[in-house]
């Protein structure tokens, strides 16, 4: 019998209900379940003299959440990501806190200095050459480093160096709530500020046993969508100019501002800041809003199925994405893929269907998945995803449910853990929180959905030519400040 | 007259690249639904690259600060061979086409040479891919010039892009279509344009043409930035010539080729905006299509 406690999506749980299992078989059932189940949370706290590991797994298949907890002392955890590799970036950072000895993990968070070469591991032979990339970028992106190991044009290994962006996040939510921890989550992630919010929103509302009104749950999942329609348009526009196809690339971009003035419409701010509070939303959809936004709505998609399609109907194009950057069904699976690049790969994920919370209990979106896992396959699930939201979003829009816009967050339960998962654009955004015994958040995670799928851009690159490395790395599209915290 | 011919082809040949430039852009601006910047942009740009201070590496030598005036000076040199009009062009001698192509390369030499002085891996790359391809677009352009002389029987430049034989003969349409498709691959690939290279491009790993003048700055740059464009008008003429050679004995005729390098120069920014850029492994093909084609073209000569 598995001793785990199961739970769901944006529940809390109090620190009794939460098992605590000797190190020894809390290893072994970690290894055990992750077979079948795929790795959320598996963070570290402070507790006493000791150090409290959480795991936080999900069974999709059953819709639930399983979690256990166990002590440990100063480097007593075994390394488990050589036979799991979704454990890696997790075990990563146990090894930044001195928890786990593994001179092999590479940091996670790298001092902001760049050229000592012992940390990266170089091909040999006289023919391979390195290239460096970044952290300082052409275009105006965040910072990283890529190191590539090629022989001609044909790279051998990429090694992928962040860390330049940690603002000490997680450690500012230490003693909150206060009036700065909303905005730590709209700004984690600037471009993944709903999604971020909507999971910090509803970690306090599971740890004060706060019911949120049905309206405001239609408005945050209208939130969601919009940012998901703008950033995935956005999305399909710069990799269109990253193969030199221009029309695409023009429209996207512009039709992309058109869907962030739509969050503009109901909130203010185009990237939905100050729209999602605990409780429920501060800001409503009025009837005449509602119909100008059906009414821009209906232009937008006309707009983006024009700019969009032009793509599959261009040769050109499609013979630069296909086959590029392929990861097989496999490696999505042990690298613990989220969101669009999983979905690529032929994986049925999505936390929206595995683990509905708020609207999507009520109204389901179907999961859009492709199989080849390339470049195009990428592309063309964010296409389908961009139809299946402006469906939703037109369909919500046209019956939104009445009630209040939030309800009042009382003092949040002492000594209690709860997980909250919103599938972001990017996919599963995952926030879990330990309260203290004085009802104050202890320890607060995140789990932006790069951190699961930086490591599948270095295996995506092996073999490939360096010239394709933009288009492949835009393809995941992934958050440096939102892995870096 | 006689004074008056190479007057206009000098000036022709230093004023008017940049606007070719400045059209491709405004054109792909246009299919884009963008206004896009102002025509006379890029003479803009070089204003202003050449009041700028520039900024060396520290582990470039004086081949760095030469290169670029090499490949100016060689540039200019070999657009003193090739017609811009309908008239001869300044200079010319028996086998001058040897020399032009020739020239063409040396600036090429000196710019990766400058490239690799800088021991950038991108430099490094960029030289290497621009070597690769040059080896491929130098056959056509022989094979090309080779198909032209044998149609005009003359050695000089001047002579076979101006023969009359080149107007209205039916024996000749397949070698010259062949010949001109050729030319116009590898004046697509020599000027760094689309699907070969994407000029507008910030991304340095799939760069050619630009990632070997990323340490240039200032002056260094603008006199790379101008001879490309000057490339444009050189080889854009060469296509032109070949491709449509309309008798001009009109007034003011004599510019129509000119007009023909415009008209050019709004087709390839409408091929870019049509197409995507080819992967840098597909590159060689389209070459080869090149070689392919100019090769034909010169097999029927040779019935």
């Amino acid at each position: 019998m598995n001793p785990w406690q199961d739970f769901t999506n944006a529940e809390s749980l109090s620190q009794e209900h939460v098992p605590l299992l000797r190190p020894d078989d809390f290893f072994a059932s970690v290894d055990k379940l992750l077979t079948s189940t795929r790795a959320v949370a598996y963070f570290a706290r402070p507790l006493g003299d000791s150090q409290e590991l959480t795991a936080v797994f999900a069974d999709d298949a059953a819709n639930r959440l399983l979690t256990a907890r166990t002590l440990v002392t100063e480097t007593q955890i075994p390394q488990l990501s050589d036979r799991h590799p979704q454990l890696h970036r997790y075990e990563r950072e146990l090894a930044e806190y001195g928890l786990l000895s593994a001179p092999n993990l590479p940091r996670l968070r790298r001092p902001p200095l760049v050229g000592d070469s012992e940390e990266f591991h170089p091909v040999p032979g006289e023919d391979v050459h390195e290239v460096a990339v970044g952290p300082v970028h052409a275009g105006v992106i965040e910072p990283g480093h890529f190191r590539f190991q090629c022989r001609g044009e044909t790279v051998y290994r990429l090694e992928i160096a962040l860390g330049y962006q940690h603002r000490g996040l997680e450690a500012a939510w230490e003693g909150g709530p206060n009036a700065r921890t909303r905005h730590y989550a709209e700004t984690l992630a600037g471009d993944t500020t709903i999604a971020h919010t909507s999971a910090y929103a509803r970690v306090l509302e599971a740890l004060s046993g706060t019911r949120v009104p049905l309206r405001a749950e239609a408005l945050r999942a209208l939130g969601l969508e919009l940012e998901r329609l703008a950033n995935h348009v956005g999305d399909l526009g710069a990799l269109a100019s990253d193969t030199g196809y221009l029309p695409t690339a023009s429209f996207c971009g512009r039709i992309r501002g058109d869907f962030l003035n739509l969050t503009a419409l109901v909130c203010g701010n185009r990237f939905g800041r100050g729209w999602v509070i605990p409780g429920g939303v501060a800001f409503d959809l009025d009837k005449p809003r509602a119909a100008e936004l059906l009414k821009r709505l209906d232009v937008l998609t006309k707009e983006t199925t024009d700019a969009v399609n032009l793509l599959w109907s261009t040769s050109s194009v499609l013979a630069r994405m296909e086959h590029i950057g392929t990861l097989t069904r496999e490696q999505a699976l042990t690298l613990g893929l989220v969101g669009p690049a999983a979905r690529a790969c032929g994986l049925v994920r999505d936390v929206r269907f595995d683990q509905p919370v708020g609207m999507y209990r009520f109204q389901q979106i179907p999961v859009s998945t492709y199989d080849t896992g390339d470049v195009f396959s990428r592309t063309y699930v964010r296409w389908l995803e961009i139809q299946k939201s402006l469906t939703f979003v037109h369909d919500l829009v046209k019956n939104l449910p009445s009630g209040a816009l939030s309800a009042p967050v009382g003092a949040l339960k002492p000594n209690h853990l709860a997980v909250a998962l919103e599938e972001a654009w990017r996919g599963e955004a995952a926030h879990a929180a330990w309260t203290s015994s004085d009802g104050k958040l202890a320890r607060y995670k995140v789990i932006d959905p790069s951190f699961h799928n930086w490591t599948a851009l270095e295996w995506a690159l092996k073999g490939q030519e360096i010239s394709d490395f933009p288009l492949c790395n835009k393809s995941f599209n992934l958050s440096y400040c939102g892995h870096d915290l | 007259m006689t004074l008056l011919a190479p007057l206009l082809h000098g000036l022709t040949l230093l004023l008017v690249p940049p606007l070719l430039l400045g059209t491709v852009n405004k054109t792909k601006s246009w299919f884009a639904g963008r206004q896009g910047p102002p025509l006379l942009q890029p003479y803009y740009d070089l204003v202003k690259l050449f009041r700028k201070q520039t900024v060396l590496s520290t582990t470039t030598s004086w081949i760095f600060r030469l290169a670029p005036f090499v490949l100016l000076v060689s540039t200019a040199f070999a657009g003193l061979f090739v017609p811009l009009f309908n008239f001869a062009a300044p200079l010319s001698f028996s086998g001058d086409f040897i020399l032009v192509a020739y020239l063409f390369a040396l600036g090429r030499f000196f710019t990766t040479l400058a490239a690799l002085d800088t021991g950038s891996a991108f430099e490094g790359m960029g030289a290497s891919r621009e070597l690769t391809f040059s080896f491929l677009t130098e056959p056509a352009l022989f094979l090309g010039f080779l198909t032209l002389v044998k149609i005009s029987g003359s050695l000089e430049t001047s002579g076979f892009l101006l023969s009359p034989l080149l107007h209205y003969n039916s024996q000749l349409t397949a070698p010259l279509i062949l010949t001109a498709l050729g030319l116009f691959l590898v004046f697509l690939t020599e000027t760094s344009r689309l699907p070969v290279d994407d000029p507008a491009t910030h991304l340095e790993l799939t760069m050619i043409h630009e990632a070997m003048i990323l340490d240039h700055s200032g002056p260094l740059l603008g006199a790379v930035e101008y001879s490309s464009a000057m490339k444009f008008l050189i080889l854009g003429s060469l296509v032109v010539h070949t491709a449509a050679p309309f008798p001009a004995d009109w007034p003011g005729g004599f510019a129509l080729p000119l007009a023909e390098v415009l008209v050019l120069a709004v087709f390839v920014g409408v091929l870019e905006s049509a197409f995507a850029r080819l992967r840098l492994k597909r590159v060689p093909l389209f070459l080869t299509g090149a070689v392919l084609s100019c090769g034909a073209g010169f097999l029927l000569m040779m019935r």
